[in-house]
């Protein structure tokens, strides 16, 4: 067999387990299941594309790529402005969603439907703006290397994972040194309690979303200069989130990165064994299992 | 001319009719007992593949066609899916209740890739054409042929619906109705929630199957782009206008929101140019996604919606309370 399905697997899980983050980081704050996720992950790249294609037209020395990349200075820049921009549009979804089911007292599976709307919305908006034409960051043909051990990656390929490695480390810490942090594990503990003990849980829900469409636009970013930018794009990768999340636990970081990475090196590995046109089939698998075997996950508190 | 708008209004109803019964089978689920099924396209296309398998006359590059006739097609297509369901709800319906919505959501993916992948089953991306419509012998003349198909459907939307009312207000419906509304009072009655909710789950399972064998025998071909997550959105916008809880707007959500998705589709074809379509297709369903979360911030009860039993209980108590008080 060859060893190169660990670096696809690991490209792969990387992105799924950036997206299952904040998929869990709203599960277990926000509790409901957001399948509307996924298209923050497709906004993401668009937004980035529509950005650096913007800086691209302003200043073409920005297009040139940099030494060992496929992308130039635009793309850094643009990234930047699309997790801010991802941010600000799920705040938006959620001023003009969620919040009013929230001071409802909805029950939780109404959110989850309203979701389900919201994600046809956004998801068939990016068709119309940007129709179902697959895009590209750049046209740029890259050379992998040769990283022994019969692996090889692009110069790109091994960025992204040095970013998605910084940015859950980050997230990690964030939940765990700082008082934002210290303050969203009460809420996802218990709102109410929280509330009585000064905690703004609003702040706590703001932060939730702009970290969760942050991480979301990353990924996304990732897999659209990796892969390429579809409309679907978030779409395809939602059973993989729901999956990572749930396998790691809901509510643990570090669980959902890591699982991110076992879906990830577990569809690479079929890819090889069965072949490409079942890779979606492995994520519901796992998902079957988790949920009959141990159903709080890797990392997850018991019910 | 108006023999053929009456054909076309006979097709367009029949249309119209095999989404209320997926509506009704939704409505099981939903309406009446709470669980979330997103993977609604999934169950139906099941139903539809194992009625064309059993029915259609036996082909040398698949397997089947087993030339049965069109109503064991339709029982065969009602079982499977009900069990399909059943396997799916036993997994998930007692853990957290968005677990179920995220396991159909998955059964919608897997089942989407057999239909595919698993070329000697369902003919893969061509599907499986030549099922047997019932009064073929008809076909030359459409309009008798549109009517007594028509017939069939409303016949079988009249049964399930007097069928469902007669189980909603069977002590089986009372008790999915006790749990829907307080599972912990039900719960001290002796009542299994979970149980109950299995069988309903697997019950509108086996409707949605039912629905999807009729319609592939009402087109007379499937192919896995009829069974896309877009069927999903489709009978949850009718469901969610015709007001959950209640058999009689799940039939008139089913032929409202058809009716305004086909005139939508006309309008798109007429006076949008070619090649624009398919993004003015995009905008249609942004306007369904859209929809369903208004009416979900609006009128959660949709447009002919259950009265919650709790709710009326209140009304009426408080009613003749507040009069004496003010004495």
């Amino acid at each position: 067999m060859n060893p190169q399905f660990i670096m696809d697997g690991l490209i792969a899980g990387a992105i799924i387990g950036l997206g299952a983050v904040g998929v869990t980081l709203t599960y277990s704050i926000l509790r409901f299941s957001n399948f509307a996720h996924g298209e923050l992950l497709s906004w993401g790249a668009y937004l980035a594309l529509a950005v650096a294609g913007a800086l691209g037209f302003l200043s073409a020395g920005l297009t040139k790529p940099i030494a060992p990349f496929s992308f130039g200075w635009a793309l850094p820049i643009s990234a930047v402005i699309a997790i801010g921009l991802t941010g600000l549009l799920a705040l938006a979804v959620d001023a003009l969603l969620f919040s009013s089911f929230r001071r409802r007292g909805s029950a939780i599976i109404i959110m989850v439907m309203a979701s389900f709307g919201a994600s046809l919305a956004l998801r068939s908006l990016l068709e119309f703006l940007f129709t179902s034409k697959p895009a590209y960051f750049t046209k740029a043909l890259q050379i992998a290397m040769k990283l022994g051990g019969g692996l090889r990656a692009t110069p790109d390929q091994l960025l992204m994972l040095g970013v998605a490695l910084v940015a859950v480390v980050t997230v990690h810490l964030l939940m765990t040194r700082t008082d934002i942090g210290r303050a969203m594990r009460a809420v996802s503990e218990n709102p109410a309690l929280a509330s009585i003990a000064g905690i703004d849980v609003r702040r706590v829900i703001r932060t939730v979303w702009f970290l969760g469409a942050a991480l979301a636009c990353v990924a996304g970013i990732m897999s659209g200069l990796l892969i390429q930018i579809r409309p679907y794009l978030g779409h395809d990768l939602l059973l993989p989130l729901f999956a990572a999340a749930i396998l790691g636990g809901i509510g643990s970081v570090p669980g959902a990165m890591l699982a991110g990475l076992i879906i990830g090196l577990c569809e690479a590995l079929a890819v090889q064994a069965v072949g490409a046109e079942w890779r979606a089939a492995v994520s519901f698998v796992i998902l079957i299992a988790v949920l009959l075997v141990r159903p709080r996950g890797l990392f997850g508190k018991a019910s | 001319m108006t023999l053929d708008i009456l054909a076309y209004a006979a097709f367009f109803l029949s249309m119209a009719l095999t989404y209320a019964i997926i509506c009704l089978g939704l409505n099981v689920q939903w309406g009446m007992t709470g669980l979330f099924n997103v993977g609604i396209a999934a169950f139906v296309a099941v139903g539809a593949y194992t009625s064309a398998l059993l029915t259609t006359p036996p082909s040398p590059d698949r397997f089947g066609g087993f030339e049965l006739p069109i109503f064991v097609g339709w029982l065969g297509a009602a079982v499977t899916s009900g069990l399909l369901s059943w396997a799916v709800g036993a997994l998930t319906i007692r853990l957290r209740s968005d677990y179920l919505a995220i396991a159909t959501f998955g059964i919608a993916v897997t089942v989407q890739l057999c239909m595919l992948n698993l070329q000697p089953l369902t003919g893969g991306p061509f599907g499986i054409g030549f099922i047997p419509r019932p009064f073929a012998e008809l076909q030359d003349n459409a309009l008798a042929f549109s009517l007594a198909n028509f017939a069939v459907m409303a016949i079988v939307v009249i049964a399930l619906y007097l069928a469902l009312e007669h189980l909603a207000k069977s002590p089986w419906g009372r008790v999915l109705r006790a749990i829907r509304e307080d599972e912990m009072a039900a719960q001290a009655l002796g009542k299994r929630p979970i149980r109950f909710r299995l069988q309903a789950f697997t019950l509108g399972g086996a409707i949605m199957g039912l629905a999807g064998a009729a319609q592939a025998h009402f087109i007379g071909f499937i192919a896995p782009d009829n069974y896309m997550p877009i069927l999903t959105f489709q009978v949850w916008a009718m469901l969610i206008v015709g007001g959950s809880g209640n058999n009689r707007g799940a039939i008139a959500g089913a032929i409202l929101v058809w009716g305004l998705w086909a005139l939508s589709a006309a309008a798109v074809s007429t006076f949008v140019p070619a090649e624009q379509q398919a993004r003015a297709a995009s905008l249609q369903i942004v306007a369904i996604g859209v929809g369903l979360c208004l009416m979900l911030l609006w009128r959660p009860r949709g447009l002919f919606g259950e009265v919650s039993p709790l709710t009326r209980l209140k009304s009426l108590r408080s009613a003749p309370s507040k009069a004496p008080s003010k004495e």
